[in-house]
Parts: C-alpha cells; sequence; structure tokens
C-alpha cells in the first residue's frame, strides 16, 4: 500500500480502521475504545499519506519517527499499523492475549512497527524530542512525530519537553493533540481544563496549527503546513476530536474511555458502521 | 590517584567521563543544572557538543535520553541520586528500564554525604528502589578508582545501568589494577569469627574496622559488594556457611538495599544471624557527615562494636 493523498480512499482505510477497532476491542473483552475511535484519522493521514516509512524495513535509520504518547489508545495504533502491512490483521485477534506481540500498551520489543514503548502518560514528547535532537546530531533528515492525549497534557513532563523543545527551537519536531475533550473519569473541563490551550503552545515556542481531527483533507493540508513550519521549530497540532467518534452511543462519553463493547453493544455499533 | 589519597568519587566519575568520552565517539551526558555538584561539567567543557544541559527537569531529561539512545548514542544522565531515582522514578522505570534503553544513570550525592542538604537531598533508599526494578544493574563503588572502574563497566554493558557516586572525599582502597566484576564479591579479608560484608564508601572505613578487630583478637573476614544488582550469592551463602554471622554496612536505609538483599539470600538458602548496619527507618537531617554517620554507628568504631557483639553471639541458638 503505497502513501497516497487520495481524500476518498484514505477515508474508506479510517473506516475499516474504526470497523478492526471495534471488532477486535469486542473480541478481546478489552480495550481503550474511546480513545482509539478519536485518533483514527490521525493515524489514517499519517500512516498512509504523511509518514516517510516503509513496513518491509522497520529499523530503517532515515524513516520518519512516530511515538504514540497516550499509549493506552494502542487499539487504534495495531488496527493500523497492521493495515500499512507491518504485521497481518488476523494478529488482532491476539490483542491484549497472554503472549501477544500486541500488549495492552505498547512494546517496542515486541510489537513491529512500534518505534518506543509507551504507557506511563506524559513521556512520548520527552522520547521523540531525544529523536529529534539525535538527528540533529547524525545529520539525517527524519521527522519525529508525537501524539499525545488531551489528558496526558495535565501531566507536568509534557510542559518540560515542550519548554525545552521550543527554547532551544529545535526542528522536525511535529506534536499532534488528540484534543477529544474527555478523559478516563470526567471531561477534561470538568477535571482540570488546559485553556487556553494554544496559547500555551505558544508560549513554550511552538507554532500552532488547529484542525477538525477527524476531516482527512484538512489534517492532510495541515499536516503538510507543520512539515514546512518545522524545518524552523517545534509545530504542535491541535486536532479537535470526538472521543468515541463514529458510534453514537460512545461519542463523548468518558464511560467509554477503557471499555469494550459486549455482545448487545457491538451488535449495534456494528450495525450504526456498516450504516456509512 | 595513590594509595590512601583521598579524592571525591564525583571527581574521579567526572574524570572518567572524560576519559570515556574519548574512547567512545557516541557517548554524551545530560545533566539537570547539577553539573558543577556532580561534576559532569568535567565533560561538559571538554565535549561541549555531546553535553545536554537540560535545566532542572529530571523527567524530561530521561526520556531525551531514552529517545537519544535509539539512534546508537549511549547517554549518561546524571543528576543527585534522591531526584533521579524518586522525581523521574517513573520515568526510569517506563522510559529506560522496560525498553531496555542503553542510559547509563549516575545517581550522584547517594546517601548521607550531601553538603548539609538535609533530609530532602539525602538519598537513603535510591539503593532499594533501583535494585527493585526489573532487570536493573545497581553500581555502589568503594573508592575513586572503583567509581571510575564502575563507569567502565557501564559503558561495556548494553542496557540500563544504575552507578551511585557519593560527595565527599573517599580514600583511594584498590590498586590500579583494580576490575569491577559483576555480581562479584571483592575479598578484601580473611576471618573466621564474623563476616562483614560492605558496600559504597563504608568498605574503607570496613577495612579500618578489620584491623582494629584484628588487634582485639576478632578474626573478621571482609567482603566488598560493589555491585548490589547481581549480587554474590554465592559468596554470601559461603559466608553464612562458613561463619554463621554477617554483618552488613551501608551508607543506605537498613531496607532494601545491601543488607536487605543479603538477608533475602541467606533467609532463603543459607539462615545465619545478621546484624545490618545502615540508616533506620528515618529521614535525615543536615549537620557534619561523621557526626551523622556516628549516630547510625556507620563510623569506624560503630563497625567494630558492631562486629565484635555479633561475634560473641554467633553461637547463640536463633
Amino acid at each position: 500500500m503505497a502513501p497516497t493523498n487520495d481524500v476518498g480512499f484514505l477515508e474508506s482505510v479510517a473506516h475499516r480502521i474504526r470497523t478492526l477497532i471495534i471488532d477486535t476491542a469486542h473480541a478481546a473483552g478489552a480495550g481503550h475504545t474511546g480513545g482509539s475511535l478519536s485518533e483514527v484519522e490521525i493515524l489514517t493521514a499519517l500512516y498512509f499519506s504523511f509518514l516517510n516509512i516503509d513496513p518491509n524495513r522497520p529499523e530503517w535509520e532515515e524513516r520518519d519517527r512516530f511515538i504514540l504518547s497516550k499509549g493506552h489508545a494502542s487499539l487504534g495504533y495495531y488496527v493500523a499499523l497492521a493495515l500499512r502491512g507491518y504485521f497481518p490483521v488476523e494478529s488482532l485477534k491476539t490483542f491484549d492475549r497472554e503472549d501477544s506481540a500486541l500488549q495492552a500498551h505498547p512494546d517496542m520489543h515486541k510489537c513491529k512497527g512500534v518505534d518506543y514503548s509507551t504507557g506511563s502518560l506524559g513521556q512520548g514528547l520527552s522520547i521523540g524530542l531525544g529523536m529529534a535532537l539525535g538527528r540533529l546530531k547524525k545529520n539525517l533528515q527524519f521527522r519525529t512525530v508525537v501524539l499525545l492525549g488531551d489528558g496526558e497534557c495535565q501531566e507536568g513532563q509534557v510542559w518540560e519537553a515542550a519548554m525545552f523543545a521550543g527554547s532551544k527551537r529545535i526542528p522536525k519536531l511535529i506534536a499532534i493533540v488528540d484534543y477529544n475533550k474527555v478523559q478516563l473519569s470526567n471531561t477534561i473541563d470538568a477535571n482540570l481544563s488546559l485553556e487556553p490551550f494554544a496559547i500555551k503552545w505558544e508560549a513554550f515556542g511552538w507554532d500552532v496549527l488547529s484542525v477538525d481531527g477527524h476531516n482527512i483533507a484538512a489534517l492532510l493540508s495541515m499536516l503538510s503546513r507543520a512539515d514546512k513550519i518545522a524545518e524552523q521549530g517545534p509545530v504542535v497540532i491541535i486536532a479537535n476530536t470526538i472521543k468515541g467518534k463514529g458510534v453514537s452511543f460512545m461519542e463523548g462519553k468518558y464511560e467509554w474511555h477503557g471499555k469494550a463493547p459486549n455482545d448487545q453493544e457491538y451488535t449495534a455499533a456494528q450495525k450504526e458502521l456498516r450504516s456509512r | 590517584m595513590k594509595l590512601g589519597e583521598e579524592i571525591a568519587q564525583r571527581t574521579a566519575f567526572g574524570q572518567a567521563l572524560v576519559e570515556l568520552g574519548a574512547e567512545i565517539p557516541n557517548m554524551l551526558v545530560l545533566d539537570a543544572d547539577v553539573g558543577p555538584s556532580t561534576q559532569t561539567q568535567l565533560f561538559g567543557r571538554t565535549y561541549p557538543d555531546r553535553f545536554i544541559e537540560v535545566g532542572i527537569a529530571e523527567q524530561n531529561m530521561v526520556g531525551i535520553a531514552a529517545g537519544l539512545s535509539t539512534l546508537g548514542f549511549i547517554p549518561w544522565i546524571s543528576t543527585f541520586a534522591v531526584f533521579m531515582t524518586k522525581r523521574a522514578g517513573d520515568q526510569i522505570r517506563n522510559s529506560i528500564a522496560h525498553p531496555r534503553a542503553n542510559v547509563k544513570i549516575n545517581g550522584a550525592y547517594g546517601g548521607l554525604p550531601t553538603g548539609r542538604g538535609g533530609a530532602t537531598h539525602s538519598a537513603v533508599e535510591d539503593v532499594a528502589v533501583m535494585r527493585a526494578m526489573p532487570g536493573m544493574i545497581v553500581m555502589d563503588p568503594a573508592d575513586p578508582r572503583e567509581a571510575v572502574a564502575c563507569a567502565r563497566l557501564a559503558m561495556d554493558i548494553k542496557g540500563p545501568v544504575y552507578l551511585r557516586t557519593v560527595r565527599c572525599p573517599v580514600p583511594v582502597i584498590f590498586p590500579e589494577n583494580h576490575k569491577v566484576e559483576l555480581g562479584k564479591a571483592v575479598k578484601l579479608h580473611e576471618g573466621k569469627d564474623v563476616a562483614i560484608i560492605s558496600s559504597g564508601m563504608m568498605t574503607p572505613r570496613a577495612c579500618k574496622a578489620v584491623e582494629i578487630l584484628e588487634g582485639q583478637g576478632v578474626s573478621a573476614k571482609l567482603l566488598h559488594m560493589p555491585t548490589i544488582k547481581p549480587i554474590d550469592v554465592e559468596a554470601i551463602c559461603d559466608a553464612a556457611e562458613s561463619i554463621g554471622a554477617i554483618l552488613t554496612v551501608e551508607n543506605h536505609s537498613i531496607i532494601g538495599g545491601l543488607g536487605g538483599a543479603v538477608c533475602e539470600i541467606t533467609a532463603e538458602y543459607a539462615p545465619c544471624r545478621i546484624k545490618r548496619l545502615g540508616f533506620p527507618d528515618i529521614f535525615l537531617e543536615s549537620g557534619d557527615d561523621e557526626v551523622l554517620f556516628s549516630r547510625y554507628n556507620l563510623d569506624i568504631a560503630g563497625i567494630v562494636a558492631a562486629a565484635k557483639v555479633l561475634a560473641e553471639r554467633r553461637n547463640d541458638v536463633h
């Protein structure tokens, strides 16, 4: 599957990822469904268009790096990696099972295509920053993309990394925030608001872009803009998304943060996704 | 570096980094605003392009090092042990230990000597924390020469290593050709009445204690343990079985460090009488290093007294 800018095709990929997320979560009886559904278009735009990668050479030195800092949304990540050709779609049946390469949180030593292990929130941006610094030292050309959850931006370490990258104007580092406004126990605003979010990133020395995180065409154009700006310094794309996107009874509900659909919910979700 | 000369481990470690940096071009050093204290500033001055000052942001430092390690760099991260192992403890666990990142960790200002820093700056539990971390190698060198040897050994190991250093001057006790082996105790004295097992800066004073004991008719075996993990199980069991009484001496809490490790092993494989010298379950306070050490019997006289009591009681039924 070659990278493409064909929006219609990418939308069909996104739909397939969404369907497989629901299938896999239901079969496993596990998974972070809500945050996996909100990142679908972002992962589609990255893995099927933007990222310079080769599934046959996962260790290629000049590949673009991707870090899923919100490691709990591994389900969406694994589906995207499988469809992109890193491992068979069939493997998704082992998700979250004993001895599986597809651990609850991504493990770089177990799962092909995972550039770094994540799971404890707030740590991915620092790791991506380290990669971007290493790239500079080795005079390589790859880009580093870090996908952050909105909830994890409540972690202080995110802002330590943001301060360093912004202050030193580290190039070729792109952060994307899956701003679905909902965390494990409640909405972001009810627990601890991030606002004024864009202003915070700007104050830390980042260029800030904002996009509808479910609009593939908009995501592609924003990634291309970010890529140009990132030649000079770090860029963050605040992607406005909906937690549980695509399944009406999951949308915007914190109850679906870490839950898999039961048989009845699965049938209803499938029916809704098929009708699109 | 001459035998008996008193040198701060941090200085020896800082100089070792400069030496290693000359041999290993992909080695980097990161510090969190305490380079003049940890002496990583020596490396920073020599190799400014290979030194990264991250500011007072230990968690970010750990993550940056993890990312750098994926590109074949071997980063040393360095700050005070107390902050390294707790402030950035989760980052070390999840960004370095679990991914088996090839990052070397220097916990400076280990234990009590912190330049009168007191409770907040004294790492009394860093060895316990790091020892419990799956796969982590933990080193606590005795003297400046061994600190250098440990830094060198850490570079030969592929994967995370925690190297603890202390702030205060420590006498050189090892000869120039001293080598450290992972999980191997260094036998410094043979004896039959009591076995002393020490680590870190307590070993030079345990050497002195053994001499005094000998003069008082107590024959003490002395084992120094440069790596707390892996630890020399065989040497510990041999001491337990042949002597039956072990005194552990460490610049650390008696919970979870060298004493804890020796108890775990003897309890399981070779039960014997044990006394742990170290800090009880307390926070330390500011003051003179030696005055404070003596409160916990971590001076030469304290070690001698504890060893004598143990030697006398070793045949008691327990």
